[in-house]
This record gives structure tokens, C-alpha cells and sequence, in this order.
């Protein structure tokens, strides 16, 4: 008979890469159903937009690189990146921003690094980055007005001229986010004063903070899963809340502690963006540290800088510092007395 | 009855607390398969093939020859050395073969082994059991362990005769019996204890009464209920402990048992029996009363066959060397009927076992499983995506590692980093490749990547231990040809005065003649060069004569040059005519330094004459200065003739046998330093010389300066003697003369000790009394004093590199006495020179004796 020779182990688990890349998109769902409720078709469009792209801008890397494009395609990874995107750009944001976005994103951000795997950014933050920066009139003024405050609510075909036709929509529509709005009023007003701005509804954040709520619930349960760990999300909250609170104590002087944590894309950030496996640590400690490095640099960002959402920068930063952190952050081996922390340490066992 | 010392209070507390190990992962048991039937005895396979490497150490020799008729439970081969065991014949029958063949190894590569026909008599050869084991001593106890042929059965194999021996630091703690069996499939622990967990107690007891361990426990896997049920019924009147432990792979793995059990954690590129901890098999056990109770040898194991594709499957009493396809066609194996469908038979468990490449292949000691799945239950891998560093292997790792990182080093061929991250610390369990998202086969990199390191490691230490030598062999070329310039360069100076001084050539050579053909006998003996300075006043012309001499000298000097460059080229070309050569350029060499003493000698008295016609000293100082002058070419010469020696002392360095080189390096060196020594020496005689000729109006002058330059020319010349019996001895020393060489050496040493003694005491006398009266006393005396203490020297230093050159292992003793001796020798040559030095330095009377 002829006998195989494999290499030990030869049983394998379950897990797999595209379920787990399908894991975090699913746990999306809930965010962008609250999103579309409060916000319109805005943000359904653009995922499905930027997913074409995705795969589409892949599949064509892929030709070019001679790799087998179904084997590839299917770790879904592209998909997410389409997604998250969809969910973080504006919804009314025209179709050529989140083409670039996309676009950028997959093909410089990801495939010229090597692929999957090989990032060292996260490719879908480099993409919203690059149009911040490059498009910044086109990411400020289409942000939309939640829908509870519209008398009419825009329709799919308004929502889908705007974006691809490039016609300009009835001023309603279209409005500064929470964020935007307190740190601009607080500077020439009391707390009170600024609160009573209906975008902030009853609580903190009109629309905003469900849509938050609902992405908080879907990380918690991809961290019931497993898919992700706890160090990242946990470190991020930590991160924003704790300089929130010391800092921004005074809600007369700076956003206070519960808009920076519902509003914005705060739990998105924490939970699906900052919890990106290839560009973040390796090691639990190196995980706390970077996502508490992502919440204090989006605080100082959002309070000291001039964009009123920061976790793109903020994201990107870390990305930066991940391997160095990685290096100083290695965990005692089984038989040893103390780490071997440092990149030449040599510390006997 | 147990022979366990343990304290009784421990037999209340029957439950012990459980630690936990990190990571760890639950693959499917696949238990149910083949645990569910008692153990059957496999039949007698037509041929057996035994593996003379069943275990971890040296492969066992074998004892007997082909065509041999052996009986079941003969022994076919010793161990060989302490960690190795023995193999015994598994039935009665015909030695048929003796060669390679397949052994159970995933190389798939072939080993020695014997090729036994079974008769089918199944005949046993003499037992000697013991009825009364427990009153045997632990020699005896170990002496049948290792009779037997008993090594580790859990998989590792590692002579367990070994592991009886209690460590000798550590006391044994805790002795802990590895029933844990957390592969899945395997099952052979499992029903070994359901069906015999008394034999198993009973050997736990034997070994406990040998290593005497504090506590005695037992780690099983709570998946196995029944076989928790029968240890506890087996130990219920004694004091090991069961320990059931949740099931999680791989809490079988010894460093986490022991973790599981203790909460101890064996240090990195330690043993369990650093910390106090021995850790066994159950299986092994077994075999240890089988052979301590019956003296039986271990001839067969229990192995779990299983996997989809076996129809019967089950355990097995199954004797070694049965070939695996014959065995599990027994209990009905089926290829698998789907075309172009490879099969794979795995030795071992999914998660550790290794696919074997030739179906053949024979059970051994370490055989727990052979598991043949089909496609459905393990699938064949599916292909790698890239790393998404997801993290879930390290959450897995039981040894703490981080195996992305280990990954993406093996990857890059980074083996420093790779190591860095402790690689060697992977046990190769598989739970980071089970757990893995991508499916990469990450176990494998760290296969490779520790092959890999070891190749370099190894490469590194065999281009280090190329590098000093050719160092070394640079060196001393740079060194041979350094001399050669420096002599070349000294000869040209040597040329251009000879040059500037025949231009002032004048007349009478007959006379200068004479005195250097009396010069010419005793060039040998300093001293009577000396004896002849005196008559040499009259200096006419000596122009003419220098200038023959000088011709003399360079024709001398460039036979000398052809000889080296000989013996350069025999060292390469021809070794066999290096003594030959070497004696030639030593001969050449006197003859070039008597020609240059020679020369020296008339240039000097040519340049004194002219002083004295200038200056009108009186006779003494001028004698005084021919005669140091007619010294201190003497002196030359014999720092020539040590410098001669020294190279051809070198010179036999290159011929000496590697072990020698050392020895004769230190030798060299030593020389050098004589040669050194007498240089300086020679210098500060002249510094005195010149001294003494300024002082024009002195007249007397105390023995000492004259003593001194005797004695050091003693000195060089007892450097240069004692270089030609260094060669000697370093020929000729045997090893079995250390003894009397050492007790030579510390009589010399003695005899030493007591004339520099004397002349320090003579010396000192000298100083303080008038020179008038009390010349001829210390004169007589210092220059007896001196000559017997360099004697004494000499005859030390000699014995000293005979004992060198004796024993290679007390060399470093040796080189510390040398050198001491060495010390003491030199301070008494300067104590010499500075008992000169503080006397007035002008001549006597006695100038012309000694």
C-alpha cells in the first residue's frame, strides 16, 4: 500500500479564518440596522458599494499577482474592510469617496504589503484617513440629521442621487454629529446651553448613542465568542473614559464622559476596528496597551486636535507602535523565572 | 505491605488539590472506539524484526549470530552503557537475519536489526522469579530492571534502570505515575489499568522503595472512570494518592502533569529530578514487577489499534518486532477503496503520532497506538492561509510560548530571534496547529527551524575551532619571518660599518690572527674567551683582518640564509629531512656568530687601540675595557646561539604532534624570555662597561661588576644548555615519570631555595666590608655561589618541562610552578644586578681569574 507522510498534528480544529471574518461582519448587523433606523440608506448603500469595490479591486490585484482569486477571496477579509468602511464614511458621502476610500484601502493598504496577514495598518482606517485628509469638505458636510428630527425623512432615491448624482440635499438633512456640534458650542457657551441642541436628544446623542449601543452589543458577543479578546475593546474604553473623566470633569470645559463613549464611532472603534488581529499586538499585555494607546490618542485628538472624531489617527498611530510593543510586552515561557522582555534580553531560566 | 516511607498523616487527606497548566486545547476523545473491549493477546506473526534502538541512549550490541536457535526470553543484546537497555528474544525460534531495515522513526529511515523466525514453540528460557521481591536490596532491584531490558512505554523510551537511581542532589519529592493518557484515540493505559491496575501498584511500590519519594501519586484524566474505579480499589491500603485531572490535552505531557500535580514547573533545559520529581508510565510499571516478581524481560506491549479503517479495533498484547500491516490485517484492516486514495498509518496518537512510510515496519517498546483514520474523521489538512495574528495559538500553548512569533521567525529564517523566543521550550504537542484559523502547519516550522539552529550551531563551533588554529599557524609564520628580517637587517648594518671601516684599513694582521684563531677554539666557553683577553693589547692595523673577517662572516652568513630557506621548504615539501636541516642551520649558525664574534672582537680592539693612543689611560682600565669589550662580543655570540636554539625550537614546534605544540609553545616562550633576560643583561654590562671607562681615575673595583658579567654569562649559557635538554626532554618524557620528576623538581626546588640563600647572605657581607681586604673571599665565594645557583636553576627548569611534557592533564600545575620558578629566577639575576649596581664599578687585580 502507499503510505502518506504528513507531519504531526493531524487532527484540526474548527476554527477558520473566514468564519471568524464572517463572525465580526455579522455582529455588524445590529449597529447598521440602528444606523439605517436613525440615519437612513446611507449607510446600507455605501457597504454594499464599497463591498463591490472590495472584491472587485482585489480580484484584480489578484489577476496581477498571479494568485488564485476564489482561494482568496473567500477569508472574506476584503469584506470587512468594505464594511467597516461602509459604516464609518458618511452616509450621503459621495460614491467617489468611498470608491477611493475602498480602493486605496485594498489595494495600497493591504495587497502592496503582501496581503492578508501582512498589513501592518489597518487597511480600512487608512482608506477613511486618506479621505479625511484629501476630501475633508465632502467628510464634514455629510453627516446626516437623525431621522427623528427630520419632518421628512430623505427617500432611498434622494439618498441614491445624492451619493451618485452628486445633487445637493435640503439642508435638513444633513448636519454636524454630536461631537462636532459640543465642541464647537462649548467654547463660547455653558453645558446647559449646548445640551439643549435637539441633536442631542434626551440622553447624550440622538441616534448616536443606539447606533453605539447596538455595535457595544455585538462586540460583546464576539468576545463571547472568542473572535476577539478583551484586552483591545476594554483597553480602548478605558483608554477614552479614563482622561474623559479626569480631564473632562467639567462639562462646561469639554465633552463629557458619556457623548465621547456613545457618540461618535466609539464602539465600532473598540470593537471592530481597533480589534483588527493583523495590525494590532500579539501579546495580552501588548493588547491592553494598545487599545488603551487608541482611546487616549482619540481623546487628545477629538479635545486638542481639530477633527471632532479621531479614531482613524488614532488607530493608525498604534498601528505604528504595535511590533515595538510587542517586543517589550513577551510573556514569561513555562520554565522561566522572569520574561525576556526587550529585543536582546537574555535572562536565565 | 509497602515499603513507601511516607508520613501517615497523609493517608487521611484523600483528596489533593489539582493545579492547571496554561492553554491547552479539547479535541474530540475518540475514546469509545477502542475501549470498549478487553485486551487481546495478538497472534504470532511469521517473522519478527527487532530494532536494536527501541530507546533514547546508545543502541543495544548485539550477542548472538545468525542461524542461532534462541528461546523466549533470551537476550539478543546488551546494553551499551549506562543509558541504553537490552533486548530480549519475544518467542522461541531462529536468529534468520541481522541488517537494516524500517524502524518505527518518522524519517522513515532504516536501523540494525535482528530478524527473529518464530518456531512457534513459544518455549521460555530460564525465569528467576522472586517470590519475596519485597525484601530484594535496590541494587538488586535495578540489576533486574535493567536485565530486562525495561525502558519508558509511554513513548519516549527512556531507559528506566535510569530513573531508579535516585538523583544524587535532590531528594525525590514526588513520584508521580502518568496515567493521564490525553490523546485522543489511545486507550491502552486506559484498559491496562481497568484489567491489571495490581500489577501496576505493585511495581509503583517496588520503585517507591528505591527512590523512598515523599508522596506517591498518580495523574489520570477524569474520562476514565472505570480505570479510576480499579486504582482506587488497588490503592486503598496504601499511601499513593490517586489525582483525577479534568481532561484536557496535553495533561499528559510530564511538565504539565507535574504542573497539574504539584504546581511546580520544571525549568527550561532541566530534568523533573532537578526539582525532587520522578515521573513514569503505567505500562511501565507493569513490566517492572513482571521482570522484579517473574523475572520476565520486557518482550511485549499492550498497543491500542484503531481508526475507522481497522474493523476489530481494540488492544492488543502484542510482542516486539511484529510487523504493523501483518498485525493489523489481523484485526481487519482495509485500504481504503476509493482510487488514487494514499492511506496513512499513524504510529502514535493524531496529535503527536508520526506517519509511517513503510507498512512493514515493527512494533517497538514506545509503540502506544497505530491509528489508521480514514478521510472523514481526519481530513487531510486544508491549505495554509497567511497568519492573521489572531493569537488563538498562543492562548493554547501549555509551554506559555508565543508561536506567531515562533512562526513568522521560522519564516524568515531569523534562528537567532527564533531562539531568543525560547523554540526549544516547544514540546511539539500540536495544539497550536489544531487551534489555528489558517491551518498552518506551524509544528512543522518549529521542526525545521530547530534542525536548522542546531546544523548552524554545530557549523559555528567546527569554524571557530578552524579559526584559532590557523591564527595560531599565522602567528607563528609572522613570527619566523619578523626574525628573519630583523637578522637581515642587522646584517646590512653590520656590512655598512664593515665598509666605512675598510676604507681605514692599515697594516700588521698576523697578530690579530693569533688572538682569533685562540678566539676561534673557545668561542663555545665564554669563560675562556675571557682568559685569552688579556694578551690581545697590542692593536696594530687591524683594517685588513676586518675585512676578511668580515667577508668570513657574510659568506657564513649567506649559507645560513640557503639553510633556512632548505628547511622552509622541507617543512612543506619534505618532512622527513627537518632534523637534518634543522642541525645544518644550527651548525651554520655558530659559524655565523663566531665569524661575527670574531669580527666584532678585532672592530672593538681596533676602536680601543685608537681610544688608548688617544686617551693614556692606565692599564687597568684599559684592560678592563678590552677585556668587557672582548666580553660583551662573547656575550653576543652566545645571545646568538640562544636565539638559534630558540628557532629551532620553533622549528620543532611545526614537527611536534598536535598535543606537544602546547607544551613546546610554553617551552619557546620561556627561551624567549631567557634570551630576553641575557639581552638585557648584556646591555646593562655594557651600560656598566661604559660607566667604568669615564671614570678614568678609578682604581679599584670590586669583584662584583666582573662577577656579574661571569655570572651572567653563566646564566646565558646555562639558557642555552638547558634549551637542548628541553628538546631533549620534550622527546623523550613518558608519562609514567611524572611521579619521580615531581619529587626531582621539589628537591631542586629545595636545593635552589638554599644557594640563593648563601649567595643573597655572601652578598650582602660584601657590600659592607672594604674591598681591599676582603676581595679574594667574596670572590672566591660569590662566583661558587652563583654557578651553583644557576646550576640549581637550571637543572629545575629542565625537570619542570620534562614534567611538561609528561602529562598532558597537569600541565596547567606545571606551567604555575615553571613560572613561579621562573620569577625567582629572574629576581635573583637582578638581585645580582643590583648588588653590582650599588658598588663602584671599576676593575681589580683579579681581572684575569675565574
Amino acid at each position: 500500500m502507499a503510505l502518506l507522510t504528513l507531519s504531526s498534528p493531524h487532527s484540526k480544529g474548527t476554527q477558520r479564518t473566514s468564519i471568524m471574518m464572517r463572525w465580526v461582519i455579522g455582529m455588524t448587523i445590529p449597529g447598521l440596522i440602528a444606523q439605517t433606523l436613525f440615519f437612513g440608506w446611507g449607510n446600507l448603500h455605501n457597504i454594499l458599494w464599497c463591498g463591490l469595490v472590495a472584491l472587485a479591486c482585489e480580484a484584480l490585484v489578484l489577476i496581477v499577482r498571479k494568485r488564485p482569486i476564489g482561494f482568496y477571496l473567500n477569508d472574506y477579509s476584503a469584506l470587512v474592510t468594505a464594511v467597516l468602511l461602509g459604516l464609518a464614511l458618511p452616509p450621503f458621502a459621495p460614491w467617489w469617496v468611498s470608491f477611493v476610500a475602498t480602493a486605496f484601502a485594498i489595494i495600497f493598504a493591504k495587497h502592496l504589503y503582501g496581503g492578508m496577514g501582512y498589513n501592518p495598518f489597518n487597511p480600512a482606517m487608512v482608506g477613511y484617513a486618506l479621505v479625511l485628509v484629501s476630501f475633508p469638505v465632502a467628510m464634514t458636510t455629510n453627516w446626516a440629521t437623525p431621522m427623528p428630527l427630520l419632518d421628512a425623512v430623505p427617500s432611498l432615491m434622494q439618498t441614491l442621487s445624492k451619493i451618485w448624482g452628486g445633487t445637493s440635499l435640503p439642508d435638513a438633512f444633513s448636519g454636524a454629529t454630536p461631537l462636532d456640534v459640543y465642541k464647537n458650542e462649548i467654547a463660547h457657551s455653558l453645558s446647559e446651553t449646548v445640551l439643549e441642541n435637539p441633536i442631542f436628544g434626551e440622553r447624550y446623542s440622538l441616534g448616536w448613542e443606539w447606533v453605539n449601543i447596538a455595535f457595544l452589543a455585538g462586540g460583546l458577543l464576539l468576545l463571547a465568542l472568542k473572535i476577539i479578546p478583551w484586552q483591545t475593546p476594554v483597553g480602548v474604553l478605558v483608554g477614552l473614559a479614563l482622561p474623559a473623566v479626569l480631564l473632562g470633569y467639567d462639562a462646561d470645559q469639554s465633552t463629557p464622559l458619556m457623548i465621547h463613549m456613545l457618540s461618535g464611532a466609539t464602539m465600532l472603534a473598540a470593537f471592530f476596528i481597533a480589534t483588527d488581529p493583523v495590525t494590532s499586538c500579539t501579546t495580552k499585555r501588548g493588547r491592553l496597551i494598545f487599545g488603551l494607546g487608541v482611546g487616549l490618542l482619540t481623546y487628545i485628538i477629538r479635545v486638542y486636535g481639530s477633527y471632532p472624531d479621531a479614531f482613524a489617527f488614532a488607530v493608525l498611530l498604534m498601528n505604528f507602535a504595535a511590533p515595538l510593543i510587542d517586543v517589550y510586552t513577551q510573556p514569561r515561557t513555562f520554565g522561566y523565572d522572569k520574561a525576556k522582555r526587550g529585543p536582546k534580553s537574555k535572562e536565565a531560566p | 505491605m509497602s515499603a513507601i516511607s511516607i508520613d501517615k498523616s497523609k493517608l487521611i487527606a484523600s483528596t489533593r488539590e489539582v493545579f492547571d497548566f496554561h492553554g491547552g486545547i479539547h479535541p474530540d476523545e475518540m475514546k469509545s472506539l477502542s475501549n470498549q473491549t478487553p485486551i487481546t493477546t495478538a497472534p504470532l506473526a511469521p517473522q519478527l524484526i527487532l530494532p536494536l534502538q527501541q530507546h533514547i541512549g546508545k543502541a543495544s550490541k548485539v550477542i548472538v549470530e545468525v542461524g542461532q536457535q534462541v528461546l523466549k526470553g533470551q537476550k539478543l543484546a546488551n546494553a551499551d552503557g549506562f543509558i541504553s537497555a537490552a533486548l530480549h528474544a519475544p518467542t522461541s525460534g531462529t536468529i534468520e537475519d541481522i541488517r537494516e531495515h524500517a524502524i518505527a522513526h518518522p524519517s522513515g529511515e532504516s536501523d540494525l536489526c535482528i530478524f527473529l523466525i518464530p518456531d512457534g514453540k513459544e518455549q521460555w528460557c530460564s525465569l528467576q522469579a522472586c517470590e519475596d521481591y519485597q525484601q530484594l536490596s535496590a541494587s538488586e532491584i535495578q540489576h533486574k530492571v535493567s536485565e530486562a531490558g525495561i525502558a519508558g512505554m509511554g513513548g519516549a523510551g527512556f531507559p528506566t534502570v535510569v530513573k531508579l537511581h535516585p538523583p544524587k542532589q535532590a531528594k525525590v519529592d514526588t513520584y508521580i505515575l502518568n496515567a493521564a493518557e490525553c490523546e485522543p484515540y489511545i486507550t491502552s493505559d486506559d484498559r491496562l489499568l481497568r484489567e491489571r491496575a495490581d500489577q501496576v501498584i505493585a511495581g509503583m511500590q517496588i520503585v517507591a522503595s528505591i527512590l523512598k519519594p515523599e508522596n506517591c501519586l498518580i495523574g489520570i484524566e477524569d474520562n476514565k472512570p472505570e480505570a479510576i474505579a480499579a486504582l482506587r480499589l488497588a490503592t486503598k491500603d496504601t499511601l499513593i494518592q490517586v489525582c483525577v485531572v479534568p481532561t484536557k490535552y496535553p495533561s499528559g505531557g510530564e511538565k504539565q502533569l507535574i504542573k497539574l500535580l504539584t504546581n511546580k514547573e520544571v525549568p527550561s533545559g532541566k530534568i523533573p529530578a532537578d526539582i525532587g520529581v520522578v515521573c513514569q508510565n503505567v505500562g511501565t510499571m507493569a513490566a517492572i514487577f513482571k521482570a522484579v516478581r517473574f523475572g520476565e524481560p520486557l518482550i511485549s506491549r499492550i498497543t491500542t489499534l484503531t481508526g475507522q479503517q481497522i474493523k476489530q479495533p481494540g488492544n492488543v498484547e502484542v510482542l516486539f518486532g511484529t510487523p504493523i500491516n501483518w498485525l493489523i490485517e489481523q484485526y481487519g484492516y482495509q485500504a481504503s477503496s476509493k482510487r488514487g486514495q494514499k492511506e496513512r498509518l499513524i504510529m502514535g496518537g493524531p496529535m503527536m503520532g508520526f506517519t509511517l512510510e513503510h507498512p512493514d515496519t515493527p512494533i517497538v517498546k514506545t509503540t502506544n497506538c497505530i491509528l489508521a483514520p480514514n478521510e472523514t474523521e481526519l481530513p487531510l489538512p486544508p491549505p495554509a492561509q497567511a497568519c492573521i495574528r489572531c493569537g488563538l495559538c498562543a492562548d493554547a500553548c501549555p509551554a506559555e510560548l508565543l508561536p506567531q512569533q515562533l512562526y513568522w521567525f521560522s519564516r524568515a529564517q531569523e534562528l537567532e530571534k527564533a531562539e531568543h523566543h525560547n523554540l526549544f521550550d516547544c514540546i511539539e504537542c500540536g495544539a497550536c496547529s489544531f487551534v489555528c484559523p489558517s491551518a498552518i502547519p506551524l509544528v512543522q516550522y518549529y521542526r525545521h527551524t530547530k534542525g536548522e539552529i542546531k546544523k548552524l550551531n554545530a557549523e559555528h563551533q567546527k569554524s571557530d575551532q578552524a579559526r584559532e588554529r590557523f591564527e595560531a599557524r599565522q602567528t607563528r609564520l609572522d613570527r619566523d619571518q619578523a626574525e628573519k628580517d630583523a637578522k637581515r637587517k642587522a646584517r646590512a648594518e653590520v656590512a655598512a660599518k664593515a665598509q666605512a671601516a675598510k676604507k681605514a684599513a692599515t697594516s700588521a694582521p698576523r697578530q690579530e690572527k693569533v688572538n682569533t684563531d685562540l678566539a676561534d677554539k673557545k668561542t663555545a666557553n665564554i669563560k675562556e674567551t675571557k682568559t685569552d683577553a688579556p694578551q690581545t693589547i697590542k692593536a696594530e692595523d687591524p683594517t685588513l683582518e676586518l675585512a676578511d673577517l668580515k667577508e668570513t662572516w657574510d659568506k657564513a652568513q649567506a649559507k645560513l640564509d640557503k639553510m633556512y630557506d632548505a628547511l622552509d621548504d622541507a617543512k612543506i615539501n619534505h618532512p622527513e629531512n627537518i632534523s637534518k636541516l634543522t642541525r645544518a642551520v644550527e651548525k651554520n649558525q655558530m659559524r655565523v656568530n663566531q665569524a661575527k664574534l670574531l669580527w666584532t672582537k678585532t672592530n672593538n680592539q681596533k676602536s680601543t687601540v685608537d681610544d688608548s693612543k688617544a686617551e693614556r689611560v692606565t692599564l687597568e682600565p684599559a684592560t678592563t675595557e678590552i677585556e668587557s669589550k672582548v666580553d660583551i662580543p662573547a656575550l653576543e655570540l652566545a645571545l646568538d646561539k640562544a636565539t638559534s636554539k630558540l628557532s629551532k625550537l620553533q622549528n620543532a614546534l611545526d614537527n611536534a604532534q598536535p598535543e606537544q605544540v602546547e607544551k613546546l609553545t610554553r617551552a619557546v616562550d620561556k627561551n624567549k624570555l631567557r634570551v630576553n633576560a641575557a639581552d638585557t643583561e648584556l646591555q646593562q654590562a655594557l651600560a656598566a662597561q661604559k660607566s667604568t671607562n669615564e671614570s678614568a681615575l678609578v682604581d679599584t673595583v670590586e669583584a662584583e661588576p666582573k662577577v656579574d658579567i661571569s655570572a651572567l654569562e653563566l646564566a646565558i649559557d646555562k639558557a642555552v644548555s638547558k634549551l637542548s635538554k628541553l628538546q631533549n626532554a620534550l622527546d623523550n618524557a613518558q608519562p609514567e615519570q611524572v611521579e619521580k620528576l615531581t619529587r626531582a623538581v621539589d628537591k631542586n626546588k629545595l636545593r635552589v631555595e638554599a644557594a640563593k640563600a648563601e649567595l643573597q647572605q655572601a652578598l650582602s657581607k660584601q657590600v659592607t666590608v672594604e674591598p681591599e681586604t676582603t676581595e679574594t673571599e667574596p670572590e672566591v665565594d660569590i662566583p661558587a655561589l652563583e654557578l651553583a645557583l644557576d646550576k640549581a636553576i637550571s637543572k629545575l627548569s629542565k625537570l619542570q618541562n620534562a614534567l611538561d611534557s609528561a602529562q598532558p592533564e597537569q600541565v596547567e600545575k606545571l606551567t604555575r610552578a615553571v613560572d613561579k620558578n621562573k620569577l625567582r629566577v629572574e629576581a635573583a639575576e637582578t638581585a645580582l644586578n643590583q648588588a653590582s649596581a650599588s658598588n663602584n664599578a671599576t676593575t681589580t687585580k683579579h681581572n684575569g681569574e675565574l
